[in-house]
């Protein structure tokens, strides 16, 4: 192993018995009237493979990592992205040493600590005190070390006047900054993260954001796994795609998100398409160009979103509605198509194209995402819903939200005085 | 560098998070030590250094267990006292009065409540170390450490409990006043005994546990047997040699044989029966260590 390398992966597999995640457990009858009607199951399945491909495929295993290499450099931050069941956490549980693969290796040079959740093996009956110290060791911290750090972590946490008293007692919120406070403490030089800054209020997530910068300023190697792309652009500058167990890409953050969002959207079309073999929304385009070839605009100027509709079907009344979602999944817009609500109009067969033009939106530059949606009623009076890919906006510009904000529009600001002096 | 100056920068290590540049001349050993994550088969080692490294959870685990246990119940540690202190009534009861079961010719109830404590002790670290990876789920789905922290740590804190019984013990040897002999002194070996004994059926059921839930239900059926095939009610002095050695494989023989011999002076040093249980225990001690770090790597997915 290079000696610049903290983490190395080398075709790293991990396989799960579907049975087992079926079943989490098995009794010993189980096992036992499993054996012995092994002969018959055995033969529906074979009978059962023409029929359902989907049910046999792959027999009784699933791989959720297939031959993953990659390597991390010392002080390296890494994002890790996929969609659910990309395999994302199997990863760091592989890497965390909780779970083991099944083939490949690893090789960790240096300590690591993982944070799969926060407030591991947090007692109800403890107080904020013993819980300190009883997740601090389970951390990997020593009686010492936490002794030295109590008071950080007790302010970090905001929890001073209660800290002797039993959590059961605490709020969610202070539950969860005690939580957090514990673990932002924890200083390995390798850090595995889960998406421990999904939990809690904006605030708190803005808190935990801001130590995560911290850590990964600091010059310690990280990994961290996110859906929140926004989150991961900020704080990696390298990135690996997880899709189906393998790696999709390894390389800059920007470039594999581009990459994950191309795929993803390509996946939910196929999988629309798949499911709607009639209604369906076609090719998306951003100020006229395909909205899988660029997705840039500019934060201060307008812009236009087309979409594409093939009605298969027709529709007594239809409405459409256009969400517009930031990185953490906040929903910024989400606009009704006004004039038709009121008229409540049908939707003849065909093909449709939908037009949404906005005014600059002052959007802080970062990762955004956009979809149509129709909601239509059948003459038989069934509703049916119809989702567009998500498309990414990646805002350009100069705004910035002072580190709070989402939007910054040019507001105008004046100040008038008047000289107590010349009232009186 | 030796061994203690390597653990001790391991030790250390966990603990201060040393940046990559200053970390090159404090210890380049520390550097090039590499872990490496891979599939393991069949039989693997027992780690028993990362084990040592890991004595401070352990210590906050037992910790834990002991403190919550007093905290939940209300009557706290009078449990302790209330289990052994009650059977040993209802034995002294039944057995000493109605059906006068010869007690090597020691009253009846110091007699059996002397074995009913180190019982106590070996039943209630087995049936809750059983239990103990399946109810600790949420911190092995979660963090590494060596998962035999969490048996061992469970047996362990019953030891308060013993110790609260064993005061008693004293208190009821002093009414029926017998006085203690040098043999006092062996009684440590004899606690140790049971301890080994209770952990290593410990670990076999726990590993099992998280595979097969039906041994949350064997393990009341193992413990009653147990209890029975243990001389806690009478005295083994029924049976006749070389029956009498032999029955010293079931591990809780010796211990009991022990502590009477070592406490309350029943005839003859029972070394026979001693050295066989002792090595019955490290027999299921190592047996059971080996079983579950091999199980131990399916843990995680399965509980």
């Amino acid at each position: 192993m290079r000696n610049d390398l903290a983490i190395q992966v080398e075709s790293l597999g991990k396989r799960y018995r579907i049975g087992a995640k079926q079943e989490p457990y098995g009794t010993l009858r189980d096992t036992l009237a499993r054996t012995a009607t092994a002969p018959y199951r055995a033969l529906r399945s074979t009978l059962r493979r023409r029929g359902n491909r989907e049910a046999v495929s792959g027999s009784n295993e699933i791989w959720a990592l297939k031959g993953v290499s990659f390597e991390v450099r010392r002080g390296e931050a890494v994002g890790v992205i996929g969609r659910n069941g990309a395999g994302k956490s199997t990863l760091l549980k592989t890497l965390s040493r909780i779970t083991e693969p099944t083939t490949g290796y690893a090789d960790i040079n240096g300590r690591v600590g993982s944070l799969l959740e926060v407030g591991t093996g947090f007692h109800p009956e403890l107080t904020g005190r013993e819980n300190i110290f009883l997740n601090g060791a389970i951390l990997g911290m020593k009686r010492a070390e936490i002794l030295r750090k109590f008071d950080e972590i007790v302010s970090f946490a905001e929890v001073e006047k209660f800290i002797d008293t039993p959590i059961k007692y605490y709020s969610s919120g202070m539950y969860l900054r005690l939580a957090f406070s514990v673990a932002a403490h924890l200083e390995p030089e390798i850090l595995l993260v889960d998406e421990v800054l999904a939990v809690g209020d904006m605030a708190f997530q803005k808190k935990c954001m801001g130590k995560m910068e911290d850590v990964t300023a600091e010059g310690r190697t990280v990994l961290f796994v996110s859906h929140n792309l926004g989150a991961i652009k900020e704080l990696c500058r390298t990135s690996v795609v997880l899709k189906d167990g393998v790696v999709g890409f390894h390389g800059p953050v920007v470039d594999g998100v581009a990459y994950y969002t191309r795929n993803a959207q390509a996946d939910e079309g196929a999988e629309a398409r798949a499911a709607s073999r009639g209604t369906r929304w076609t090719s998306m385009s951003i100020n006229g160009v395909d909205a899988a070839l660029s997705s840039a605009i500019n934060s201060i100027e307008p812009f236009t979103v087309e979409a594409g509709l093939e009605v298969a079907e027709e529709f007594v009344e239809a409405r459409f509605k256009c969400r517009v979602d930031d990185a953490s999944g906040n929903t910024l817009i989400y606009h009704v198509e006004h004039d038709r609500e009121r008229e409540r109009p049908g939707l003849a067969l065909g093909t449709h194209h939908v037009r949404v033009d906005f005014p600059p939106l002052w959007l802080v530059p970062g990762i955004y995402t956009l979809f149509f949606k129709l909601t239509g009623r059948t003459e038989e009076g069934d509703e049916r819903r119809y989702t567009s890919e998500r498309v990414l906006l990646n805002v350009t510009g100069k705004l910035n939200g002072n580190g709070r904000a989402i939007i910054s529009p040019p507001l105008k600001w004046s100040l008038s005085h008047e000289d107590l002096k010349r009232k009186s | 560098m030796n061994e203690i100056d390597r653990t001790e920068s391991v030790v250390a290590g966990v603990a201060k998070f040393v940046p990559p540049a200053q970390a090159a001349p404090s210890g380049s050993e520390e550097a090039s030590h590499t872990l490496r994550i891979e599939p393991s088969t069949g039989w693997v080692s027992l780690r028993l250094r990362e084990l040592w490294e890991y004595r401070e959870l352990l210590f906050f685990l037992v910790w834990r267990d002991i403190k919550v246990r007093y905290k939940q119940t209300a009557l706290g540690a009078a449990w302790a006292i209330i289990q052994p202190f009650f059977t040993m009534i209802v034995f002294s009861l039944f057995f000493g009065r109605l059906a006068k079961v010869p007690s090597d010719g020691i009253p009846y109830p110091v007699f059996s409540y002397a074995a009913l404590v180190p019982w106590t002790f070996f039943a209630n670290g087995l049936s809750e170390s059983s239990n103990s990876l399946v109810s600790s789920s949420n911190l092995i789905k979660k963090i590494y450490f060596p998962r035999l922290t969490i048996p061992i740590a469970t047996v362990l804190a019953g030891a308060v409990d013993f110790v609260i019984a064993f005061a008693v013990l004293i208190l009821m040897m002093f009414y029926y006043g017998i006085t203690p002999t040098l043999n006092t002194l062996w009684l440590p070996l004899f606690v140790l005994l049971a301890f080994i004994a209770s952990l290593g059926t410990g670990l076999w059921l726990s590993a099992m546990n998280v595979k097969f839930r039906d041994v949350r239900y064997v393990v009341p059926f193992i413990v009653q047997f147990w209890m029975f095939a243990t001389p806690i009610a009478y005295p083994s002095s029924l049976l006749s040699e070389p029956w009498r050695t032999i029955y010293g494989l079931n591990p809780m023989v010796g211990v009991v044989e022990g502590f009477r011999w070592a406490l309350l002076g029943t005839e003859t040093r029972p070394q026979g029966v001693v050295a066989l249980s002792a090595a019955a225990a490290l027999l299921i001690l190592v047996g059971g260590a080996f079983y579950f770090r091999r199980m131990e790597k399916m843990f995680a997915d399965v509980v």
